[in-house]
């Protein structure tokens, strides 16, 4: 694994030379690290920072002095004194000899390939390459694979870095990818045919540097210079990774991750990835109130708001509820506290030892999982309590890890609203317990419990996907998805982040603080506050943490109070402790309307055909 | 001639000669039905391999192992016999499968009875590797990576087995036996007419002469030339002109 970026103490550093610039570098650097520590560009296909070092591309080369010929600089550790040059005639030739060798079995396909505009070859290819290529023998061709519903293969294409292989045994612990064969026929792939297992495989297709590994859902849908980034935080889990949203005009096409070391380091999830297909299926586009023959019509906002307005009005007391769903923003949250006026975690990389309580970390937080493999294979040791796991690392017996003065506790939501909820706190009042709901207004809940929705309840449901929760609804009122507005989620780890609108709601839906703002003023009681910054203070009101953006907080709701530890301690259950998320593809509305993670679900039933 | 084309085409796009793909294609008698298992004394002969290896580094069984498979599985490695090293090992399958494909003495493609490998190295065709293809080639019917009908022979290229001296050379594996009675023999110095000569031999059953078919070892007493073995005529040195001179510095 690669030295992280923490500041070394003096006396670990040592001094090197690159093209004549002092540079001081922690020791166990390699040449490259020092190279990139002085400003200086070294063209690299292989090397993967958070990669173990293959030195298999050769692309590296540059010149130490008294070194008789160049050397690859990833593989190289940087000594004392060392004097490395990049930009001598030997470099140059050794770099272009290196392109033209690689260049011999790629494919002149540009024009066709997903990865055409930001594609490393390419640009390499431009900045230290040839202008010519004396190669006229005939070109090699290889057998593409089939890796599962995500992963497009053109193994033609391939440069053989090794950096997906790498990646899959040692992040993903998925060990599905192998190079098989030799010289110039060997070639990356599973050699039976198989999909990728693991749910963060669709890393590989950033990881490739070329054009071999591309995404399937999006294959021949968009050229990357046509698409506008947004930087964003994803919802698909409650970790909150950090995402670049890229979209053309009103749609997203593409999630790619985003650098945040405190969180999922540069990995997303297959779903984070890969949902966002569902943002333009099954979409509440303008306000729906079921009409006299009993189904939902469509409807003007005025009528809609009404509608709900002279719903809601009939609830006495505690009899409204609201219930907040798996993807509600803090933002939506407190405007619905607010407007329902009447109702009303420690992070994980400096554990000593972790142990699992009825969770999946695998299913529930992918990359958490990879981070916390991580820890694992560096020797911290882990256990899990409940149902029997794969989380692709070993688990110790619990007994084991739960020592005296251990301080492992930390509690990992399973939804990316869940924890901004509670810190709201967005929890039933005493009163509510017992009384059943006249009215209920659900934000964005399609996995409430059936008690919590009598059937003579009137609903409101405000959201974005029509699916549980709209087609029990009497008024639907269209809101914004993730990518399309600008609402805060606290992660597991108690992060608040804030996603950014990358593209409008469609049609007549609205953003979801804006709805119940509409909403207060038609019933009479608005709300105090008219822009996102105004619910953004009232939100610094409720809870300050909040509007510390990134900060770790330990978690406001987790204290002994609210577990009942020392009280009328709860009923052991009988049920072995499991985790709620069985189907990791598929855990909300959104990744519930995508075809891509209904593929995987199908594909994942039978990883391995004709086994 | 076509067969000698298609068979020049398929080898470009294999490891060895005789397993045409780097990757696993289902085939009636190499699939997921297919079983494998180590006999009770080649898992003991397993065993012991393991045990030269350290605790830690078990995994570097991993060749010798599956030598031993492809032995007792009649001179192949199906998918099974490479999942059980794997098992074995307690590595992941694809760790196998890239060293299995990685070697060319690993077949993944079942075997004839004899493995017949042609040294194509440069010092084998100098002193006439080509005649001694084309010899076997005729007389069995078989080009490079084809098994007679009859299931006898398995014909292959291979690279320098280190018997330069004794060129040309054939290697024939014998994977009748199992594990027991596994051969691997050199024929050396050969002309085409002994290597007709010993499949013939080996066709019968009988046990050819091992070794060079002409001289007792390899000490200089003539070479085959043109398909034919030359003599020295007696006294003769074929490779010095005079006696050995001694080291530069001392020659001055």
């Amino acid at each position: 694994m690669a030295a992280q970026a923490a500041p070394a103490p003096a006396d670990d550093l040592i001094e090197v030379t690159v093209d004549g610039k002092p540079v001081k570098v922690p020791k166990g650097s390699n040449v490259l690290q020092a190279c990139d520590a002085a400003g200086v560009d070294v063209p690299r296909f292989c090397y993967h920072q958070r990669l173990s070092i293959a030195g298999n591309c050769r692309m590296c080369l540059v010149e130490v002095e008294k070194s008789p010929k160049p050397v690859a600089s990833c593989a190289m550790p940087a000594g004392p004194g060392m004097n490395i040059k990049t930009s001598t005639p030997l470099v140059k030739k050794a770099r272009e000899g290196v392109m033209e060798f690689l260049l011999i079995n790629h494919p002149l396909d540009c024009p066709i390939c997903d990865q055409g505009g930001e594609c490393d070859l390419q640009d390499q290819a431009m900045a230290f390459g040839s202008d010519r290529s004396r190669f006229t023998e005939v070109k090699r061709a290889v057998v593409d694979k089939n890796l599962g519903p995500l992963v497009k293969t053109v193994m033609t294409r391939c440069i053989h870095c090794t950096r997906c292989v790498r990646f899959a045994k040692e992040v993903a612990g998925v060990e599905d990818l192998g190079m098989t064969g030799r010289g110039r026929d060997s070639e990356i792939g599973t050699y039976v045919e198989r999909m990728l297992t693991s749910e963060l495989s669709a890393n590989v297709i950033d990881l490739c540097p070329v054009g071999a590994l591309t995404a399937k859902p999006s294959a021949f849908t968009f050229r990357n210079w046509e698409l506008a980034s947004t930087e964003s935080v994803d919802v698909s889990d409650a970790l909150g990774s950090a995402i670049r949203v890229d979209a053309r005009g009103p749609e997203v096409f593409r999630v790619t991750p985003r650098l945040n070391d405190a969180i999922n380091q540069e990995w997303i999830s297959d779903k984070a990835r890969f949902q966002v297909d569902a943002l333009r299926l099954q979409r509440l586009s303008q306000p729906l109130v079921r009409g006299a023959g009993g189904g939902l019509e469509p409807a003007t906002w005025p009528r809609a708001l009404a509608a709900a307005a002279e719903g809601l009005a009939r609830a006495r007391g505690h009899e409204l509820r609201g219930v907040a769903g798996r993807l509600a923003d803090v933002e939506s949250v407190v405007a619905l506290k607010d407007l329902l006026n009447r109702l009303g975690l420690a992070g994980v990389d400096g554990a000593d030892s972790v142990l699992l309580v009825g969770t999946d970390p695998r299913a529930e937080a992918p990359v958490l999982n990879a981070r916390l493999r991580a820890l694992a294979l560096a020797g911290v040791p882990f256990a899990s309590i409940g149902a029997p796991l794969d989380l692709t690392f070993p688990l110790l017996a619990a007994g084991d890890v739960v020592r005296e003065g251990w301080n492992g506790f930390a509690v990992l939501a399973d939804a990316a609203g869940t924890v901004g909820a509670l810190d709201l706190g967005f929890v039933p009042g005493a009163g509510a317990r017992g009384v059943a709901p006249r009215a209920v207004y659900l934000l964005g809940a399609d996995d409430y419990e059936e008690g919590d929705v009598p059937a003579d309840a009137f609903v409101v449901y405000q959201g974005h996907h029509g699916e549980r929760g709209a087609a029990r609804a009497d008024v639907v009122l269209p809101g914004a998805a993730y990518t399309e507005k600008f609402g805060t989620y606290v992660n597991a780890e108690g992060r608040a982040q804030s996603t950014k609108a990358a593209v409008g709601p469609p049609g007549a839906a609205r953003d979801d603080w804006k709805v119940l703002r509409a909403l207060s003023e038609v019933m009479g009681a608005p709300l105090p506050y008219d822009t996102l910054a105004g619910v953004r203070a009232r939100l610094a009101e409720v809870a300050p943490h909040l509007a510390r953006r990134g900060a770790l907080e330990p978690p406001l709701w987790l204290g002994a109070d609210a577990l009942g530890v020392g009280g009328a301690a709860g009923k052991p259950a009988a049920d072995p402790l499991a985790t709620r998320v069985t189907n990791f593809y598929q855990t909300d509305a959104i990744s519930r309307a995508s075809k891509t993670m209904a593929r995987c679900v199908r594909a994942r039933q039978n990883p391995v055909p004709g086994l | 001639m076509t067969v000698q084309v298609l068979s020049v085409a398929s080898r470009a796009f294999a490891t060895n000669s005789h397993d045409i793909f780097n990757i696993h294609r289902h085939e009636p008698h190499n699939n997921w039905e297919t079983e494998f298992d180590f006999t009770k004394e080649n898992m003991a002969k397993a065993k012991e391999i393991l045990s030269r290896y350290p605790e830690n580094y078990q995994a570097s069984a991993m060749i010798p192992l599956l030598d031993l498979a492809q032995q007792q599985n009649s001179g192949f490695l199906s998918l099974a016999a490479m999942n059980r090293v794997a098992e074995v090992l307690g590595v992941a399958p694809i760790r196998v499968y890239e060293v299995a494909t990685f070697y060319t003495m690993f077949n993944r493609s079942p075997m004839g009875r004899y493995h017949v490998m042609v040294c194509g190295t440069t010092p084998c065709m100098l002193q006439g590797a080509k005649g001694i293809y084309e010899a076997v080639s005729r007389h069995l019917g078989v080009v490079y990576g084809q098994t007679t009908p009859d299931k006898l022979f398995t014909l292959s290229e291979m690279e320098c087995m280190g018997a330069c001296v004794n060129a040309p050379m054939i290697a024939v594996a014998d994977y009748s036996g199992g594990v027991e009675k596994f051969t691997y023999t050199y024929y050396e110095d050969l002309t085409p007419e002994d290597v007709v000569g010993i499949l013939e031999d080996l066709k019968a059953g009988k046990k050819p002469k091992v070794g060079s078919q002409h001289r007792h070892n390899a000490e200089p007493s003539g070479a085959v030339a043109d398909g034919k073995w030359v003599e020295d005529s007696p006294g003769a040195n074929i490779t010095l002109r005079g006696p050995p001179p001694g080291p530069y510095c001392r020659s001055a």
